[in-house]
């Protein structure tokens, strides 16, 4: 039997969630043992692969280049995991939510800035009105709360994964 | 104590998970094994020193503050809890697993930087202006220092500055192709003003680092490559003197005598609307400046963080390396590969530091010298 396929995708985060799964430490040789990493931040791949067993999904969905790449990995993804605050509330990205991007724009590239002030454009993908969590724009099937989640909750609920085993996260992790 | 394990979890990060791959594997590599899991293969120990240093850090940071991303445990006015004797102890435990690992690893950099010669002449080789925080008597300063300004023959433009003042000697400007802000010393402007941040430019501004074998580290790096060495490929070197240099404060902030005094904490009121703070990331200078109302809420806030003060000479890294690695309009995918290891060198925040993705997809336009387009090559 060919090992799972496994992808890490990194949206409107902070990278944290991502390093506590690197927090795994040894256990990360262990899982990468396991699965075949096909896609994510360790790996030099830049397309987005078809046919992929499990992607934990770090971020919410701010900008149109995050709409377009959480729509080709539920594509190609059958179990989307929702990893983090982020992915699931929207949490510190949607902060901004009240303000709208217009005034958080002008702030920072108009008032913040010494010389050559103007909105970065039209190479850089646009944010979008309102910060979303995953769930909000395509199917999620697993939600992995936690600002970020433990590495500890990770190691399991990949383990439960990779096993083919619904990972239970329901009492065992809170927000924040 | 906290900033210091930050610095040697997050250099583990970027010198063993992200760059080790293209030094021990080869830039030319296969790109389907260059990375962590590659290296593991090749030279375990390496992989192994690598995942340990940075557990080492990350555990610091977990006990002091209670996890190991985000704690909460910094606050206003001082740390939210002491440290207690077991967690010191626990900690001093592992010092000599880390200081030897430290050691091997640079051991293993120095032994192979010949074969690196070309990318060092190649990964952002040229003059800038550095920027680093120091102590009175010129010690390198990971926080409550002063910002000093040299150039590239040492020449000291700004110093003794007190971090308040950061908005006299920089600006910031705004490029159309990028959210990234970019900042330029004021007195000369921009684009002329260009500095560097982070391990390189904190060893070239600094007299020493201030812990013997550390110290004694800096002088050989310093007869290799000279006082003030200008090339981004040093970094790596930087950041493995940097490693050792951390662990050996920590055990000397560990042996002080009221480490565990349990008065940890002032309860701050507001007692001022504006404040700027600055310490050194793990990538240099990070500049923290706040304006609040009287009930303390924030009104107001500028960051400029490492990644925006190089932002001007990872531009400039980039063009060289292109340059020099991408002749003709035949272009290998290990010449790309350089394109993006200049970038890595400088160690930006993860999504343009690593390999992630169509997240950083990389397209080379090569045009002969009228200016019209010969080959479009992507990654
Ligand atoms: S959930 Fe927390 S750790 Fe994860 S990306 Fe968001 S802010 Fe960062």
């Amino acid at each position: 039997m060919s090992k799972p396929r496994l992808a890490t995708i990194w949206l409107d985060g902070c990278s944290g969630c991502h390093m506590s799964l690197l927090d795994m430490d040894e256990r990360l040789f262990d899982i990468t043992e396991r699965v075949d990493i096909v896609y994510g931040a360790l790996v030099d791949v830049k397309e987005f692969p078809e046919d992929v067993d499990v992607t934990l999904v770090e971020g919410a969905i701010s900008s149109e280049d995050d709409l377009r790449k959480i729509y080709e990995v539920r594509r190609n993804t059958r179990v989307l995991v929702s990893l983090g605050d982020c992915a699931v509330t929207s949490n510190v990205p949607g902060m901004r939510n009240q303000i709208g991007p217009a005034a958080i724009l002008e702030r920072a590239y108009l008032e913040n800035v010494t010389i050559n002030p103007q909105l970065p454009g039209p190479m850089v993908p646009r944010l979008l009105a309102m910060s979303r969590p995953v769930h909000a724009v395509v199917k999620v099937d697993v939600f992995v709360p936690g600002c970020p989640p433990s590495a500890d909750l990770i190691h399991s609920v990949l383990d439960d994964l990779i096993s083919g085993r619904v990972p239970v996260t329901a009492g065992v992790t809170c927000f924040g | 104590m906290l900033n210091l394990a930050q610095i040697v979890q997050s250099h583990a990060l970027s010198f063993f998970y992200l760059s080790s791959p293209d030094l021990l594997l080869g830039f030319d590599s296969d790109p389907a094994l260059r990375n962590l899991v590659g290296v593991a293969r090749q030279t375990p120990d390496l992989a192994r020193d690598g995942v340990a240093l940075r557990r080492f850090g990350q555990r610091i940071i977990e006990r002091l503050g209670g996890k190991r991303i985000h704690p909460a445990w910094v606050v206003p006015g001082g740390v939210s809890r002491p440290l207690d004797a077991s967690e010191r102890d626990s900690i001093l435990a592992e010092i000599p697993d880390a200081r030897e690992r430290a050691h091997r690893t640079l051991e293993w950099f120095k032994k192979n930087v010949a074969s690196w010669t070309e990318e060092a002449a190649h990964f952002g080789d040229f003059p800038s202006l550095y920027m680093g925080l120091v102590h009175e008597g010129g010690n390198a300063a990971y926080s409550d220092g002063l910002l000093r300004v040299v150039d590239s023959s040492g020449w000291v433009m700004a110093d003794g500055v007190d971090p308040r003042a950061y908005d006299e000697y920089l600006g910031e400007t705004v490029e159309p192709w990028s959210y990234l802000k970019s900042t330029y010393f004021k007195p000369l402007g921009y684009p002329a003003g260009i500095y560097r941040v982070g391990p390189l430019a904190r060893l070239n501004v600094a007299e020493r680092l201030g812990t013997s074998a550390a110290d004694a580290e800096l002088a050989e790096y310093r007869d290799r490559l000279g006082r003030y060495p200008s090339s981004s490929f040093h970094y790596h070197y930087a950041r493995l003197i940097e490693i050792v240099h951390c662990i050996d404060v920590i055990d000397e902030i560990l042996s002080r005598p009221d480490i565990l005094d349990p008065h940890v904490r002032a309860r701050a009121q507001i007692n001022r609307n504006e404040g700027v703070g600055v310490s050194e990331a793990p990538r240099g200078v990070l500049i923290h400046h706040y304006k609040v109302d009287d009930d303390g809420l924030v009104e107001w806030v500028n960051l400029v963080i490492a990644t925006g003060h190089n932002n001007l000479a990872m531009n400039r890294s980039v063009l060289q390396t292109a340059r020099h690695y991408i002749k003709g309009d035949q272009v290998k995918e290990g010449m790309l590969n350089r394109v993006e290891a200049v970038i890595r060198c400088y160690d930006p925040c993860l999504s343009c530091s690593t390999h992630a993705v169509g997240q950083m997809p990389l397209e080379v336009d090569i045009r002969d010298a009228e200016g019209s387009l010969l080959r479009q090559v992507s990654r």
